[in-house]
């Protein structure tokens, strides 16, 4: 079973998932290179599907890539590209690799790229991706043919505490985890209330029992960033005091960071949240000071913490 | 077309935009069609809804969503177990049926007919409250 899928049964150590750059082209050496300031934090980290609509070397491709590389990966899937038939080979063939955890998404349109003019699929939508991947877990194709052995997956999901319609979201995520996600990445939230609502009606439910969840953080240089996932990036919106925040800042980086690692604090201290999402823009060192700040430790000694405890059991 | 759907069609394309999907749930929905959102998305709002409740793809437009998760609580005269049906999990569209009439396929079944390796609702799925 897959790091992330025995942490999930274990059912109580802090989880850290990470979004793996994307890499357009070139060789596995500069790919090992762009994952190494993340990865050795990160129990698994995402091998994204096209994301916001721009062409990346694929999923697929880049999961393998990242199991070479000994970073354990996650494959992201989304339904704006694809019908049902490919993404369940998809999956399949990530899963003949070894790759077992698997991340179902709605995606963002075709719109949100640089392709727009692009035809769009959502053949299936989100819950019914999960449920067809539950479906695979089970060992057998949506047409109901037997996969033979059946791939140990380990499904997750996403989902949005900060956009319309707010009230709903948190039944929305119940959904997926009835659908089968064990794990929810939530997106990015720039309004603490909104997390801690959406938490807080997962947690009361008794959701976050079956489901580990996983707010995101994006940690940003300046204030450019937060601008540009408040106008640009479907389901984000950023508060204008946030923004003032950074720009106005004596030292913006410093002040983006200090915000990132608030986020961070707060996010571990909802009762239901089980760990964290990073994703990193800054790309100077900050992955390794946040964990250090917040008191994470690398990837590797929390391995070899919990093999001790399970030892001294 | 033939004539039960033409006549379908007359009746639900000027009041619900209706798309033809032959499958129709919209008692489930809040008596909004979820073929008339852009992705065509039967499960619920995307992560994508902009802060004013209107859609990522057509900024013009309100999300569909939003808009059936309103009306799922708010329209008068509706059946409590209609209302009760909006979190239910639909599956994938059967895209054989496009172009047919709904009523028939709904008094003949044919509409709740899912691939075989779809499996059914868990029993707790009824006591999804959040």
């Amino acid at each position: 079973m897959s790091r992330l899928g025995e942490l999930l049964e274990r059912g109580d150590e802090l989880i850290i998932t990470g979004e793996a750059p994307v890499i357009d082209g070139g060789t596995l050496a500069d790919y090992e290179a762009k994952l190494a300031e993340l990865a050795p934090w990160c129990d698994a980290m995402n091998a994204t599907d096209n994301t916001a609509a721009h062409a990346h070397a694929s999923n697929v491709a880049m999961a393998i890539a990242m199991q070479r590389l000994g970073v354990e990966p996650i494959l992201q899937v989304v339904c704006r590209d694809k019908n049902r038939i490919a993404q369940q080979a998809d999956i399949m063939g990530a899963a003949l690799h070894g790759v077992e955890n698997i991340c179902c998404l709605t995606g963002d349109d075709v719109t949100a790229g640089d392709e727009s003019e692009a035809r769009r699929v959502f053949d299936l939508d989100g819950p019914q991706l999960i449920r067809l991947a539950s479906s695979l877990r089970e060992g057998r194709y949506l047409s109901g043919r037997s996969v033979g052995t059946p791939p140990a997956l380990v499904i997750g999901a996403v989902e949005n505490p900060g956009a319309p319609p707010l009230d709903y979201r948190a039944q929305r995520a119940a959904k997926k985890i009835m659908a089968g996600a064990r794990y929810l990445q939530l997106q990015i939230c720039y309004h603490p209330d909104r997390l801690e609502a959406f938490v807080a009606a997962l947690h009361q439910g008794g959701w976050t029992e079956r489901c580990a969840i996983l707010p995101s953080v994006v940690a940003v240089k300046g204030a450019g960033p937060l601008r540009f996932m408040d106008a640009s990036v479907p389901g984000i919106s950023v508060p204008a005091e946030v923004i003032g925040r950074v720009a106005d800042a004596a030292e913006p980086a410093e002040e983006a960071y200090r915000l990132v690692r608030e986020q961070c604090e707060h996010a571990l201290s909802l009762p239901g949240v089980r760990g964290l999402h990073l994703t990193d823009f800054r790309k100077d060192g900050s992955m390794a000071r946040l964990c250090t700040d917040l008191g994470i430790k690398p990837r590797s000694e929390r391995e070899q913490h919990a093999h001790h405890r399970v030892v001294a059991v | 077309m033939g004539l039960v759907s033409a006549l379908e069609h007359v009746v639900k394309k000027p009041i619900w935009d209706c798309r033809m999907c032959g499958q129709c749930v919209l008692h489930d929905t809040g008596m909004t069609c979820p073929m008339t959102c852009p992705k065509t998305l039967r499960n619920g709002p995307c992560g994508g809804v902009r802060e004013d409740g209107h859609c990522e793809v057509k900024p013009e437009m309100r999300c569909v969503w939003v808009k059936a998760e309103e009306r799922s609580r708010t329209l008068p005269l509706m059946p409590q177990d209609w209302r009760e049906h909006f979190n239910n999990l639909r599956p994938p569209v059967d895209n054989r049926l496009q172009g047919t009439s709904s009523w028939q396929n709904l008094l003949s079944g044919r509409d709740r007919e899912t691939p075989p390796g779809w499996t059914p609702e868990p029993a707790e799925a009824e006591q999804a409250e959040a």
